[in-house]
């Protein structure tokens, strides 16, 4: 739907510094296995001169000791690799963490706009199992990817040093080698992202039903839902076997590729043998060199099917990172006594995608230590109005000013520090009250908290709770209602002293009793601040300083509540429909 | 108990494969001949290298008959795998279709009760990445479980056959492979579940935070937030290090001991060779079995691990699979039309057994009445509509719809005329068209702007950029206040004579909500409607209000007369206007 800047298309190097760190680990763990594989590479070599000296005159004591010598390069690789493994297990975990961070770090700088795109779900899967499969990845490369490539040609180069002749055998058979390993895994790269995304589907569909079976069921879905699944289903089964057949071509033609080398390989020996250039011995090691690059080749082509899912895995995290925080900030502080000033002008705001603005040119002014309410119908824009105050969002024309300074040249500490947003949908953590509380001020003494509680209307419900302060919340504080949830939401936004406080629908669960009083106790604070107001309900805002009317994103009426009702039709609307009828009985 | 248990999800495994019980067969046979093929080419190869023994001692034309035996067996044993390969590709992946479809299938008969208790998450991975197991672990297991005890076998009984001396270090010898790595993964198990501890401890932080990120973000603490997450992610890192590090070791170890097979095979090989038992070509074959034969030990430990892995996610398939349905339907239709009369005797339901919600409920609903519910939460309500669209059974008492007895028709043919809109406003992934003609499929544009306009929705799905033909999928956000139109519009569409509103108008300001009154008044006009809302402006219009309260209902009459009666209900109404 959206066109978006992301520059990762392809390359995953952007992700490398992340291994800075691990610089050490990750040259040495592939240096140690290539020491391993050189160690297995003399093998031929020694079984050669076996056959060649020891068993031709018959020399016991030598063909012991040459045995012992293969025992000690056994040794000897086992003492390389596990070196190798502990480097390269410990590259691998350390990049993991880093990128782990990072990501999360930088999860903290997108913007608005670009976290409702990229969806919770969809961070997850970055945060969680993308990063598991890369450091997976990341370890086998460490591990195995020099490794093969490096026995390949060193049976190659060992093999010219036995005769340069029939080593012109090997540079065919492994150009041909490379030919289809790379042939296949390209064919195949495209095709698996095809069943990962058939695969998706599938699970969309069944995530689908399992979110809407009250809807689907009342709408006798149920057979439908099943045929389409079938269907589903039986395209991610053609995806699999299609891609598993061309994919499955890959070690038989390795195989038979070796094998044909090696029937060149004895047919050539042997007419060196005949003219006396070459051992018997020399042949074999030959042959067992050939033998050595297949076992190599199906390592590898196991080892990039894993590494390929993995940079599929790198290339989404990078494409998360590749977002460029939108927001610039400026390096101003939030002047205490002014910030509360808030002033729009000329205000206009098109989200990215949408086909007409949230917000169309709104303008006006609140003096600090005033009550602004805004009110509109459904998708007027009142959240957007307090988004554009708190900065969430930039506006696509005009200014936003705080305390008669752009918005924008505020610090972002200075900023969040003192504006004091309460979000519709009350939102708490794990962990004690207090933790919760002090989300805005890390600091806050429990004097303050009490302050803040009681303010919003919440200190009677929390000294009920065993613990007080130290009660335990569950995840999204489940163990709450909705009502205590809101007012706890309000008193984490007072306990930080906001110079603006925003609340945006905020006391919906709330009984009427209780939000007049919290809007009473909120206008007695010594704090002076600027307070926000946005509800549906005219009673709610009724007494603000200035009241906003929007209406499809315009701002269709500005003042106080009682002008409003002369002058305002669509303010009128609302309140009758709230009011009136009660009036006339 | 554990045993039989995991006995029986091995032969329901396998009973999925019954489908395709002859390409078993045929992958079989055809592993067997390709197995035998590559057992074959050493020997072939073997047999060559003993024609070129020294310059006069070298017989050009039988080492040319050997090698075109090799290159024979090679070429068929390669077809052979790749044939081989298809087929347990398509009894695998045709198997986890399968599977998926009856666990899908499941999901629409399971009763709501099921559903509700567990989380869909859960369901959703172990219809999704289960299966992927299960799928990962049939193809692995059975191709490479099968050729690798084939090989095995045949390698052994040829080395035996070609010198049983040579075969006896072998048989003797690898075995250790197999003890090392059953000892290392032994011990790695307590720092594998201590790496998932910390894993999934990181995935509940990262669910709160990532997935509040906006609040995060307003409150400024994500540099706080990031502190707290590096140090769980360090101790994680740690953990994931002797994890990997100490499993890794498998791999080296096992190399060892083939490193070891490969001497020894080497030294009684060659002394053998030397005093005239056999010759070089014989212990060239025997070197490159030692290679061969090491390896499918390594693969079938994996793959085991493998297979009980994709057990134990079968196993929590087939527990989905094996939840009980809903109770069984009725075959009869609810007759039709039906003008809606509804009639509750004497009905009683709870959730949990010990904590009963409603009980000896009585309510009598004429047909067109419009029946608003009020009481405060967990009183019921919700739980009323579960009943009476029969999501959930009741535990005693009939519910009667037009005097038939409910639990004597088929649920489809009841919810067939119940146009409902619940408080989750939820919508398909299809586009605006596709979810608003869900109760209609063969509604008309007409039609369908027509409703849509009714219940003003039709002006701000024009506004979005493919109009009615928007897909509400990906990056498509509608307002909560949006949606729940769309959802109002597809009842609207539908137009049943029943209707079961949820506090359908919640989150829709009341400017808005009016005007789609006016459109739902249009609608429930000779409709019989049951409206759950918290809000008492929404259904001051109702015919009857119920007034539930710990699942009685406690008043019962119109808005004036409850006012005037001075109890819950008039408490509960001045409430709101109290200044």
């Amino acid at each position: 739907m959206q066109i978006r800047r992301t520059k990762a298309d392809g390359s995953v190097k952007p992700l490398l510094p992340y291994l800075q760190d691990y610089k050490k680990e990750s040259i040495l763990g592939p240096a140690f296995k290539l020491l391993e594989a050189s160690f297995e590479l003399i093998v031929p070599l020694i079984v050669a001169r076996i056959t060649d000296e020891g068993i031709r005159t018959g020399d016991t004591g030598y063909i012991l000791r040459q045995c012992g010598l293969l025992l000690l390069l056994g040794l000897l690789g086992l003492a390389a690799s596990v070196t190798a493994q502990y480097f390269a297990a410990k590259a691998s975990c350390g990049f993991a963490a880093r990128l782990r961070s990072a990501l999360f770090s930088h999860i903290g700088t997108l913007s608005y706009a670009d976290l409702d795109r990229l969806g919770t779900s969809s961070l997850l899967t970055r945060m969680t199992s993308d990063m598991n499969q890369v450091q997976t990845g990341l370890n086998l490369t460490l591990r195995l990817l020099l490794r093969s490539p490096f026995v390949v040609f060193g049976a190659m180069v060992m093999a010219f040093t036995v005769d340069a002749r029939l080593a012109l055998i090997f540079v065919g058979a492994i150009a041909a080698l490379f030919a289809v390993v790379f042939g296949v895994m390209l064919t195949c790269i495209p095709l698996y992202r095809r069943v990962q995304e058939r695969l998706d589907g599938v699970t969309d569909r069944v995530r689908e039903n399992l979110a809407g079976v009250r809807v689907l069921r009342a709408f006798l879905k149920e057979d439908g839902q099943v045929a389409a699944f079938s269907g589903d289903t039986q395209r991610l089964y053609g995806a699999q076997t299609f891609v598993g057949r061309i994919s499955a071509l890959l070690n038989p033609l390795t195989y038979v590729i070796v094998n044909i080398a090696i029937v060149l390989l004895v047919r050539g020996g042997a007419l060196r043998v005949q003219s006396g250039n070459l051992t018997q011995g020399q042949l074999i090691a030959l042959y067992n060199y050939l033998s050595q690059i297949l076992i190599e080749l199906i390592k590898l082509a196991n080892l990039i099917l894993t590494i390929t899912r993995s940079l599929a895995c790198a290339r989404r995290i990078q494409s998360v990172l590749a977002i460029e925080p939108e927001m610039r900030y400026g390096s101003e502080a939030a002047d205490t006594a002014r910030f509360g000033e808030i002033e729009f002008d000329h205000v206009s705001l098109r989200y990215p995608g949408a086909a007409g603005d949230a917000l169309e040119d709104v303008s006006f002014r609140v003096e600090p230590g005033q009550t602004l309410g805004v009110i509109g119908g459904t998708g007027s824009g009142k959240t957007t109005l307090a988004n554009l105050i708190a900065r969430f969002y930039d506006p696509t024309s005009g200014k936003v000013r705080l305390g008669g300074r752009d918005a924008r040249d505020y610090a972002q500490s200075a900023l969040r520090g003192a504006i004091g947003v309460v979000p519709q949908k009350a939102a708490l953590f794990s962990g004690t009250l207090r933790d919760n509380l002090r989300w805005g001020s890390e600091s806050a003494s429990d004097e303050e908290l009490y302050a803040a509680l009681e303010t919003a209307q919440a200190l009677p419900f929390v000294q009920e709770k065993p613990g007080g302060l130290d009660f335990e919340l569950e995840q999204g504080g489940r163990n709450l209602s909705g009502g205590q949830k809101q007012r706890l939401c309000i008193a984490r936004a007072l306990a930080a002293h906001p110079r603006i406080l925003i609340l945006d629908d905020s006391a919906s669960a709330l009984d009427f009793a209780t939000d007049a009083a919290l809007r009473k106790a909120l206008r007695q604070l010594p704090d002076g601040q600027t307070t926000v107001i946005i509800s549906q309900r005219t009673a709610s805002i009724r007494h603000a300083d200035c009241i906003l009317v929007l209406d499809g994103g315009r701002l269709v009426g500005a003042g106080r509540h009682g002008a409003l009702l002369k002058t305002c039709p669509v303010y009128r609307e609302i309140h009758e429909s709230q009011f009136k009828k009660e009036a006339a009985q | 108990m554990k045993k039989t248990a995991s006995g029986g999800t091995l032969r329901r495994v396998l009973a999925l494969l019954r489908g395709s019980g002859w390409q078993l067969v045929l992958a079989l046979i055809l592993s067997a001949a390709n197995v035998a093929g590559t057992l074959y080419v050493p020997i072939a190869v073997g047999r060559a290298i003993d024609c070129v023994v020294a310059p006069g001692q070298v017989d050009l034309a039988a080492a040319a008959r050997a090698l075109s035996g090799a290159l024979i067996a090679a070429c068929g044993a390669a077809a052979l795998q790749w044939c081989i390969s298809d087929l347990f590709n398509r009894m695998a992946f045709s198997a986890v279709r399968d599977v998926r479809r009856q666990a899908f299938a499941k999901l629409q008969r399971l009763p709501l009760a099921y559903l509700d208790a567990h989380p869909s998450g859960d369901t959703l991975s172990r219809i999704i990445a289960d299966a992927d197991q299960l799928s990962d672990g049939l193809v692995l297991g059975f191709s490479q479980f099968f050729t690798g005890a084939l090989t095995i076998l045949c390698t052994l009984v040829i080395m035996l056959r070609l010198s049983w001396r040579i075969a006896l270090v072998v048989v003797l010898l690898t075995p250790l492979s197999l003890f090392a790595a059953k000892f290392i993964t032994g011990r790695t198990k307590t720092l594998f579940t201590a790496q998932s501890r910390l894993r999934g401890q990181q995935t509940a932080y990262l669910e709160e935070m990532v997935g509040e990120q906006k609040l995060v973000r307003a409150f400024g603490m994500e540099a706080r937030a990031s502190a707290r997450f590096d140090e769980e992610n360090d101790r994680l890192r740690d953990a994931s290090l002797q994890a990997t590090f100490f499993s890794s070791l498998t791999n080296p170890v096992t190399r060892f001991v083939n490193a070891m097979v490969y001497a020894g095979v080497a030294l009684v090989g060659a002394l053998s060779a030397a005093g005239g038992a056999v010759t070089v070509g014989t212990l060239t074959v025997f070197l490159s079995y030692a290679n061969q034969y090491t390896r499918p030990f390594n693969e079938i430990s994996g793959v085991i691990a493998e297979l009980q892995n994709a057990l134990a996610c079968a196993a929590r398939l087939f527990e989905l699979l094996d939840a009980p349905d809903e109770t069984p339907d009725a075959n009869a239709a609810l007759p039709t039309p039906v003008s809606g009369g509804v009639r509750l005797r004497d009905v009683s339901f709870s959730y949990v057994p010990e904590r009963p919600l409603i009980e000896h409920l009585e309510l009598d609903v004429q047909p067109g009445q419009r029946v608003a519910i009020v009481g405060p939460t967990g009183c019921g309500k919700t739980t009323l509509i579960n009943l009476l669209m029969r999501f959930y059974d009741v535990n005693g008492g009939a519910i009667y719809v037009d005097g038939t007895d409910v639990y004597s028709v088929s649920r489809k043919s009841l919810r067939a005329q119940y146009g409902m809109v619940l408080q989750e406003t939820w919508l398909s992934g299809g586009t605006v068209r596709e979810n608003l003609t869900m109760g209609a499929p063969d509604a008309t544009d007409e039609e369908l702007f027509e409703a849509a306009r009714a219940c003003y929705a039709d002006d701000f799905i024009r506004k979005l950029p493919q109009g009615y033909d928007t897909p509400l999928s990906g990056g498509m956000s509608l307002s909560q206040g949006q949606r729940q139109l769309l959802c109002i519009t597809r009842v609207m569409l539908a137009k049943p004579p029943m209707l079961i509103l949820d506090e359908a108008t919640s989150s829709i300001d009341t400017r808005t909500e009016r005007k789609v009154q006016s459109a739902f008044a249009a609608l429930m006009r000779g409709r019989t409607s049951f409206i759950v809302a918290h809000r008492l402006s929404t259904i001051r219009e109702a015919d009857v209000i119920l007034v539930m309260c710990d699942g009685h209902i406690i008043e019962q009459g119109k808005h004036e007369q409850l006012l005037e009666k001075g109890g819950f209900y008039a408490k509960l109404y001045n409430s709101q206007f109290e200044q």
